[in-house]
């Protein structure tokens, strides 16, 4: 059976848009931004790429959309199982500061 | 074809209606989001075990990412070779196909180098799978366990690009070997895609 080909996107400025998000990457965990501003920016900034990557280099763009929820369904898991440790994880969280204050805190007599 | 033929196969098609080309890449897909549930579970841990740690290092100022985004650009490098060498082979330019696919194991197996020098010299500070000078000692485990998966997976890729050099060498005509070609690029990209999380979830954040 004959291959069928696939059209091929211009594969250098995916390149060019992977490498410059890398570059903010870097540059935003050095910027001046609270902690929780940071973290949402990386992880939209590498959600982005990934994106790139799937697809373009891994040409998703040009499947059908059967396949695409296929290659959506690990993603969906994941963000799922990130919300149900996140209570547990929060808890424990606010336990651990406390634990720290209390620490830190002089002895009163 | 008969009218028979052409009914049953109306009713019963040969072919996937999800990748009209081939099963093999169907297959791949599925083991590809496998595979990242796989990774996902781990990253999930690896967050759940650092929120709930009270004295977690700062990833950045124990491991350093200056090499890191060098082996991120490098893994970034790959996968274009490796689109290049797909497009090459559409054009029916063998042996460019085969210069691409080995400069994408070339990159590989420079990426994994580096992985082993980084390893020992983090070992040789005290970063341990068990313990280490800075903090939680969950913070190595973690790093061992997520970053030498990925590593294997690389390692595991070089393998298979090397396998699939020769399968192209071996086929007749240029696109008896494309769709191979292509589902191995897939996986290429699978891997290239996860160091991107792992590299912003281990070392940035």
């Amino acid at each position: 059976m004959a291959a069928a080909e696939h059209k091929h996107p211009n594969y250098m400025a995916i390149f060019w848009y992977l490498a410059i998000l890398t570059v903010v990457e870097i540059a935003v965990i050095y910027a001046p931004l609270p902690k929780v501003t940071i973290v949402v920016l990386l992880c939209s900034l590498a959600l982005g790429k990934a994106a790139l990557v799937a697809m373009y280099f891994m040409h998703l763009r040009f499947e059908t959309r059967t396949l695409g929820l296929v290659a959506i369904t690990p993603l969906m898991i994941a963000t799922l199982l990130v919300f149900l440790l996140l209570p547990d994880g929060l808890a424990v969280a606010k336990r651990t500061v406390g634990v720290k204050a209390a620490v830190s805190a002089p002895p009163k007599h | 074809m008969s009218p028979s033929a052409s009914v049953h196969s109306a009713v019963e098609p040969a072919e996937s209606p999800l990748t009209p080309e081939s099963w093999g890449k169907l297959g791949m897909w599925i083991f590809l989001a496998g595979d990242a549930v796989g990774f996902g579970v781990l990253l999930a841990s690896y967050g759940g075990m650092r929120v709930t740690s009270a004295d977690w290092p700062s990833p950045y100022d124990v491991l350093g990412i200056n090499l890191t985004a060098a082996m991120t650009f490098l893994l970034i490098c790959s996968s274009v070779t490796m689109v290049k060498a797909l497009e090459w082979l559409g054009k029916g330019d063998r042996t460019k196909c085969r210069i691409f696919l080995f400069l994408t194991a070339l990159g590989g197996a420079i990426f994994v180098s580096l992985q082993a020098y980084e390893w020992s010299k983090l070992i040789h500070e005290g970063l341990h799978i068990n313990g280490n000078p800075w903090g939680a000692s969950l913070f190595g485990t973690s790093f061992f366990l997520v970053t030498g998966f990925h590593g294997l997976h690389v390692t595991g890729g070089v393998i298979y690009l090397l396998s699939i050099i020769r399968y192209v060498t071996n086929r007749r005509e240029p696109q008896a070997s494309y769709n191979a070609v292509e589902i191995t690029g897939l996986y290429w990209h699978f891997v290239d895609l996860v160091w991107i999380m792992v590299f912003t979830f281990m070392y940035l954040i």
